[in-house]
């Protein structure tokens, strides 16, 4: 076991892939901060919003007012050079920090793809991506290398798995199998579409979809592994990526997801591709093949070794996190985050805070628009962390205004997949007196099927 | 070979993804059993338009009413004055929640009905002369509630109302803010019968900006914050627990306050029921979306059915209060906020299960999901 583990570490391959993923990510990632900001979200999502919600242990991570924008400009300078190559290391590590940061400002934002982002930003900064067709490498002889070993690759390989199978895993219940919801809640509203408008209001459409996408996510990785399947399975992945980009509003993620997909191809192929680039820029690709396999310095390939195999090790555990909290996941959302559970419910909420002086007795409601932006609210009727923290900062404001005794109680409602309303967190239960953390939320009711 | 054929499709494909990337002026394209872009013909042609074309007659009756009184004044041309103004505050119900195209660009809502209205600001306004009626400090000093002030608070008895009102600055005052709401009315449905009609029709598609989620966004927040909120929540205290009989729709006039609210209310049944504005016909609504939306499902919850029992309860407990709301207050507020609880109870089945059922999206947050 230990001589096939060692023998894996030490076999080589071409650089060329990690070179071609370098360049495709840091420039989608440019193209995608661009579009962030031409749709005016910096200021819609960060700047305009009065109060943002944490996520827990990054309460200390707030919105840095107008220099938000410094911000974005440092995070797609930084994707810009480390898609060059140009101080590699420097950029990557820039990237990585100020996208998280930006993605750490407010959780109403969440997104498994930007989570992604910031997973292959941080395994990219332990890899010699800058060593093949880089600015460094060009500049930098002694840097120079048309080989790498083949777990530099295998790393970001198994990312993509993780992301798939975990995303395809977590497909396997009623709600999509049984019912082919929520697809057939979204398809439905999808009829005004050019050519394939008729075919969504089809019951059939809605579970060959609902099925179609749970064998992709679970398979797609061994049919692009396998060198005879791969062609085919690019192809799904282009039909199914772009298909998903036609129906649903997810930004960027297809073409991520599409770019991580070619890492699966072969050397011969990236080296087309780094060939074809060279061209575009009038370099000499000869330069980069050299013959030499880039090594690094023993210490350094020790310390992200260790530091990789620790980061795939919680990857590969913190998904199934949610086993250890009772009730149904996609109600309590205990541990719905950072697993890949992607487009799997249609939940809609509505919460009603209650202020109470527990002495006196007097009671008033609050307006959510007073406080929380449309977004916002939306996030928060329908997640428990985010009503207590709402709660908290409720409870301080009004506190501030001379209120005393607080007591806050929230009515509230949701639907899940098509199910009717039904109350949410219990509404004998003072808010003030919960806070967020990593016990099982046994304030949320529990969900009855209707 | 197969490499660059592969390439060719991952390019191609790419660039018709591409081109579909959230382009707000999506393409009509008229299927299925339910049809969005019928329904938004339906809202245009028979509620809406009829709608405005109503108010802004009704804002010229009130108008040339206005240059009769002003022709010799006097208490009887005062009530008839008062008839046709609360004639035009009540078809501005019909049309408050459509806060979309000129009438959201140009706030309509907010320079002809918030409410209380700032009486030492109306009167020093009076006074100084130079005051702009387009600057939203001047919210407050326009509109119906500022006419209702006017022509209801201005003295004591009608006697000296009438004389109040004949005072020059009074009366420039007063046609200003007449003239206000009858421009404001016409621009409105100028802009709608002169190319917004198509544009509303034609968004048929279903992104935050599409004019079902927009106009459906608007319907609710009209529903909560104007209607159950601003006409029956705040007055009774529900969001400050003290009431606040001051602040009521049509305080100075005192008794109209519940037919105000009333026809609010039948607007919003209207909408969601599909009744067209002249009566004559029931057409694609949003309840026969829902019932659409229930007979191809397999959940079978009646939501419509939901939203429209709740309603009836609301009839009811509308019916034990009192014409002046400022009245029902102070002396039993309880019968205010059972009438408010009603109203709320039809928030959560409006909110949370017709959205969800249509897929909605959340007013103006076209942000990416996942």
């Amino acid at each position: 076991m230990k001589t096939i583990a060692i023998e894996y570490l030490n076999k080589k391959r071409k650089a060329a892939p990690l070179a071609v993923f370098r360049i495709l990510f840091g420039l989608l990632m440019v193209v995608s901060l661009i579009r962030f900001w031409h749709y005016g979200w910096i200021e819609k999502l960060y700047l305009l919003p009065r109060f943002h919600f944490h996520y827990y242990g990054f309460e200390w991570v707030t919105v840095p007012g107008n220099w938000t924008y410094l911000l974005f400009i440092i995070c797609g300078l930084s994707a810009f050079l480390f898609a060059i190559g140009y101080k590699y290391r420097l950029c990557i590590i820039t990237f990585f920090l100020s996208f998280t940061y930006i993605e750490l400002m407010d959780k109403t934002t969440y997104l498994n793809h930007y989570y992604f982002v910031s997973l292959v930003s941080f395994i990219l900064l332990w890899l010699p991506a800058q060593v093949h067709f880089s600015v460094d490498a060009w500049r930098d002889k002694s840097i120079r290398s048309e080989y790498i070993a083949q777990w530099h690759i295998g790393a970001l390989q198994l990312m993509m798995a993780i992301v798939y199978i975990y995303a395809g895993l977590a497909k396997l219940n009623t709600d999509w199998l049984v019912d082919a919801l929520p697809l057939s809640i979204w398809l439905r509203e999808k009829g005004h579409l050019p050519l394939i408008g008729q075919l969504l209001d089809e019951r059939w459409l809605h579970y060959l979809f609902s099925w179609g996408g749970a064998i992709y996510d679970l398979s797609i990785v061994f049919f692009l592994m396998w060198s005879r399947t791969r062609v085919m399975a690019f192809i799904a992945v282009l039909v199914f990526h772009l298909l998903t980009k036609i129906l649903f509003p997810i930004g960027m993620f297809p073409y991520i997801m599409i770019v991580g997909t070619l890492l699966f191809f072969s050397d011969d192929f990236h080296t087309k591709i780094l060939k074809l680039f060279s061209r575009i820029c009038a370099v000499d690709y000869k330069v980069f093949c050299n013959r030499i396999c880039y090594i690094g310095k023993p210490r350094y390939r020790r310390l992200s070794l260790s530091v990789l195999t620790g980061f795939f090790v919680i990857q590969l555990l913190f998904p199934l996190r949610c086993y250890a909290y009772s009730g149904n996941l996609f109600w309590t959302e205990q541990g719905y985050r950072f697993s890949w559970r992607v487009m799997l419910m249609e939940k809609t909420g509505y919460a009603n805070f209650k202020i109470v002086d527990a002495v006196t007795g007097k009671r008033f409601y609050v307006q959510n628009e007073d406080f929380l932006t449309a977004f916002q609210q939306k996030q928060m009727s329908t997640q428990a962390d985010f009503m207590i923290e709402y709660a908290h900062y409720l409870g301080d404001h009004f506190r501030a205004q001379g209120h005393q005794n607080l007591q806050i109680f929230v009515e509230s409602y949701a639907s899940l997949n098509g199910r009717k309303s039904q109350v949410y967190l219990d509404p004998d239960i003072d808010l003030l007196t919960l806070a967020n953390n990593f016990k099982n939320r046994d304030f949320i009711s529990p969900l009855y099927e209707n | 070979m197969k490499i660059s054929i592969a390439s060719i499709c991952f390019f191609s494909l790419m660039v018709i993804a591409m081109s579909c990337d959230d382009n707000p002026g999506e393409s009509t394209m008229l299927t299925d059993n339910f049809d969005r872009g019928q329904m938004l013909d339906f809202w245009a042609d028979e509620i809406i338009i009829p709608s405005y074309t109503a108010y802004v007659s009704a804002l010229e009756n009130l108008d040339s009413e206005m240059t009769n009184f002003y022709a010799d004044p006097n208490v009887d041309r005062l009530n008839n004055l008062r008839s046709t103004w609360l004639e035009a505050y009540l078809t501005w119900q019909d049309v408050s929640m459509f806060d979309i195209g000129r009438a959201e660009e140009i706030s309509l809502r907010n320079f002809t009905n918030i409410y209380p209205s700032d009486v030492d600001l109306i009167h020093s306004n009076i006074e100084r002369r130079d005051y702009n009626l387009e600057l939203p400090s001047n919210f407050d000093a326009q509109g119906f509630p500022a006419l209702d002030y006017l022509f209801f608070g201005l003295a004591d008895s009608d006697i000296e109302i009438v004389e109040a009102l004949t005072a020059d600055d009074v009366e420039s005052y007063v046609t200003d803010l007449v003239t206000r709401l009858s421009n404001l009315s016409k621009e409105v449905l100028t802009d709608w019968n002169s190319g917004f009609r198509e544009e509303f029709i034609d968004n048929s598609g279903s992104s935050a900006s599409a004019a079902t989620d927009k106009l459906v966004n608007d319907f609710l927040f009209y529903y909560e914050r104007n209607l159950r909120a601003a006409k029956v929540g705040i007055p009774a205290g529900v969001f400050s627990g003290t009431e606040q009989p001051n602040l009521v729709e049509g305080l100075y006039s005192q008794v109209y306050s519940r037919e105000l609210f009333l026809r609010s209310f039948e607007a919003v049944q209207d909408f969601f029921e599909g009744q067209s504005y002249d009566g004559q016909q029931i057409g694609v609504s949003l309840r026969q979306y829902l019932d659409d939306i229930r007979t191809s499902n397999a959940t079978d919850v009646d939501i419509a059915g939901l939203i429209i029992t709740q309603w009836e309860e609301v009839d009811l407990a509308a019916a034990e209060v009192g014409d002046s709301f400022r009245e029902q207050v102070i002396e039993d507020n309880s019968k205010m906020l059972a009438l408010y609880d009603q109203l709320q109870a039809a928030v959560v089945p409006l909110k949370v299960d017709m959205l969800s059922a249509l897929n909605i999206q959340v007013d103006f947050v076209d942000a990416d999901g996942d």
